[in-house]
């Protein structure tokens, strides 16, 4: 992708390129039950939001909601202030892209990319000239007379994606544009969109199920569940504070105990697991401070140290060891507590157990996070 | 040999009747799987059409005789015609009514759709002649439609609906529906949803939706839709026959009078190639025209 003429090539015609939206309250309910069940949003100009979350959890309802397929049941969509939650989708001027490309089968790559342009009722010769610019951004050009069929699953999300920004929208949509890409491949294009969409400065709303692309991508990640967001927060305050035990599980690998509030002080407090051992955590909620409640520990395996028996908090058995390139991960079985995940860089100086050694496990309080 | 030579394999000992790849069946168990269609068809099809043809050349030396009285009787050339035209409007009309149908079922899903699937296939699996006598019963002097007619106080005297060119065309739209709404019906459902989709959110309404994108895939549907009604009403017998007169005569029903009641085999086989040399070569200019081979809708 020639990404530097790209960027000079957008500066002529400023482009309406990087509008706003806010979502306000929305609620779409299906009879009885709610899709998406009152969320709020507010994206910013020439930002990146991945809508985060399982399938059924209501991101895709909400895409398709600001995208004018599905109409609210309440609240509204505003995109650059102005109210369009009425606006049937072709009066939107929203960029779309979809997981199976969507391209049109009979039309050649150029007549894709320019149809937009057509519907607008833009001159054949601009249109032309646009199309072609647009396929240039994506590293597509010489494939203008090509039809769909005879391009490459990454070829062919490239050309949607063309086609999606030539009309220069406010707003990007993608509905897991990669899904249909093998790994290598999908791990290409996320750097591609990511850096094509900071040289356009668009404003995109990514949905996706995978947490490592959002985290990849994204400048903030709205996790939603169960038609809620749980959290909406740059990837470091995902990973690093999580809001709730969901979003501590969903975001990255994390080892969720169940354990009851003995006491509580300055900002950490004092639980016992079910083995009998006494650990520290954060309080990251109210149940967390109140005594006897039986609140959830969130850890991630990259923050417990492995120890001599007798040396952590909580005694366990090694019940496994993978060897994973830079890391090593242990499975530590602890009595009536489960098994708990542990990673150690490989070039780390500590403990090294064997499989059924007995060992013991601790972290630092700031590291574990009750709910 | 040489088809075995095509399977693109690095090996060279692949059995004739394994599978080569998985793409297709080795040669000589595709030939044994085609083997008994292909010998019901040279038996029920190219021998007796064979036959007729050459019983309308050799009676029993070559003669262009029959060739020569089609040509030279305009009542002949009149009835060639009509057919054509009739078989042309039947198929036009099926294809503004069909359309729209296998539009409105390619929305449905569910049970809404197997109700619709219902009253398409029903009419499919009545016979012919059945649904032919329910359109005499319909248009006949004292049928349904004057008694309707004439309670209403439209008319006052019966219309003459049956038996006429207006009768044959109503009845073989009727019969051939069908046909036409089926394979239309196919390729909107194979049309992925995502297209119209990304249609409208590319600026595209409803109707320009339809134009450059609905359409336009459904085009081999609406091919093989039209080819199939066409050809079909081209030698259409039991329903001209029925509900048509004598002003409505086509070739099928002539040609059946000439094996059947004339005895005329060498006339019957000469109009019946000039039957099938007619439509061959439609079939081929429409291949031609409207690439029914090449626009797949995948």
């Amino acid at each position: 992708m020639s990404l530097a003429t790209a960027a000079d090539c957008s500066q002529p015609d400023q482009s309406t390129l990087g509008g706003t939206v806010s979502i306000e309250t929305i609620v779409k309910r299906y009879g009885a039950h709610s899709a998406v069940a009152g969320v709020d949003l507010e994206v910013a100009r020439g930002e990146f939001v991945a809508l985060l979350g399982p399938s059924g959890s209501g991101k895709t309802t909400l895409l398709m909601m600001i995208a004018g397929f599905e109409q609210p049941s309440e609240g509204a969509v505003r995109i650059n202030g102005t109210d369009v939650s009425w606006l049937p989708p072709h009066r939107r001027d929203i960029g779309m892209v979809f997981q199976k490309y969507a391209l049109f089968p009979h039309m050649t790559i150029l007549d894709n990319v320019a149809f937009p342009l057509r519907m607008r009722g833009q001159a054949a010769s601009t249109r032309r000239r646009d199309a072609i610019e647009a396929l240039q951004l994506v590293g597509l050009d010489g494939m203008e007379k090509r039809l769909p069929g005879q391009l490459s699953g990454g070829q062919q999300q490239r050309v949607a994606l063309a086609r999606a920004i030539v009309f220069r929208p406010p707003v990007l949509l993608m509905d897991e544009p990669l899904g249909a890409l093998d790994k290598k491949l999908r791990e290409r294009m996320q750097i591609e969109i990511k850096r094509l969409q900071v040289s356009l400065g668009a404003t995109v709303i990514y949905v996706t199920h995978d947490q490592e692309e959002a985290l990849t991508m994204a400048d903030r990640i709205a996790v939603m569940n169960q038609g809620r967001l749980e959290q909406v927060g740059t990837p470091i305050q995902l990973y690093e504070k999580p809001a709730n035990a969901f979003v501590a599980g969903f975001i990255g690998e994390t080892n969720l105990l169940e354990a009851a509030v003995l006491g509580a002080s300055m900002g950490t407090c004092t639980l016992r697991l079910k083995d009998g051992s006494l650990v520290e955590a954060t309080r990251a909620s109210e149940a967390a401070s109140t005594i006897n409640r039986v609140v959830r520990i969130a850890v991630r395996p990259e923050r417990i140290e492995l120890r001599v028996a007798g040396e952590g908090r909580l005694p366990g058995v090694v019940e496994e060891i993978i060897y994973a390139g830079a890391t090593l991960i242990y499975f530590v079985r602890a009595e009536n507590v489960g098994t708990l995940t542990v990673r150690v860089p490989v070039q780390s100086p500590g403990l090294r157990p064997a499989r059924g050694d007995r060992i013991s496990l601790s972290w630092d309080a700031s590291h574990a996070l009750a709910y | 040999m040489a088809a075995a030579e095509n399977i693109p394999q690095p090996s060279r000992r692949i059995s004739w009747f394994s599978m080569g790849n998985s793409k297709g069946f080795p040669p000589a168990l595709a030939a044994l799987m085609l083997a008994p269609l292909v010998l019901g068809l040279l038996i029920a099809f190219v021998q007796p059409v064979g036959q007729l043809l050459g019983t309308s050349l050799w009676h029993p030396d070559f003669t262009l005789g029959e060739y020569q009285r089609i040509a030279a009787t305009p009542l002949y050339f009149r009835i060639i015609a009509r057919t054509f035209i009739l078989a042309a409007s039947v198929t036009a009309i099926a294809l503004l009514l069909g359309y729209p149908v296998a539009l409105f079922l390619a929305r449905l899903s569910g049970r809404r759709l197997t109700l619709a699937t219902a009253c398409i296939m029903l009419p499919l699996w009545t016979s012919v002649l059945v649904r032919s006598y329910a359109w005499i019963v319909i248009l006949q002097r004292n049928g349904l439609l004057n008694t309707f007619l004439e309670w209403l106080g439209v008319i006052d005297a019966p219309l003459p609906l049956l038996y006429n060119q207006l009768a044959v065309v109503v009845a073989m739209t009727h019969v051939l529906l069908p046909y036409m709404i089926l394979p239309i019906w196919a390729a909107l459902r194979t049309m992925p949803r995502d297209l119209p989709l990304a249609a409208g959110s590319l600026g595209a309404n409803g109707p320009r939706t339809f134009w450059h994108v609905v359409l336009p895939l459904s085009l081999p549907g609406v091919a093989s839709g039209v080819l199939m009604v066409f050809i079909l009403a081209l030698g259409f017998y039991v329903t001209p026959a029925l509900v048509g007169g004598a002003g409505t005569l086509m070739l099928a029903t002539l040609i059946g009078q000439q094996t059947i009641e004339l005895l005329n085999w060498p006339f019957a086989g000469a109009l019946a190639t000039v039957l099938l040399v007619a439509t061959l070569v439609l079939v081929a200019a429409f291949n031609r025209f409207l690439g029914l081979d090449r626009k797949g809708a995948a």
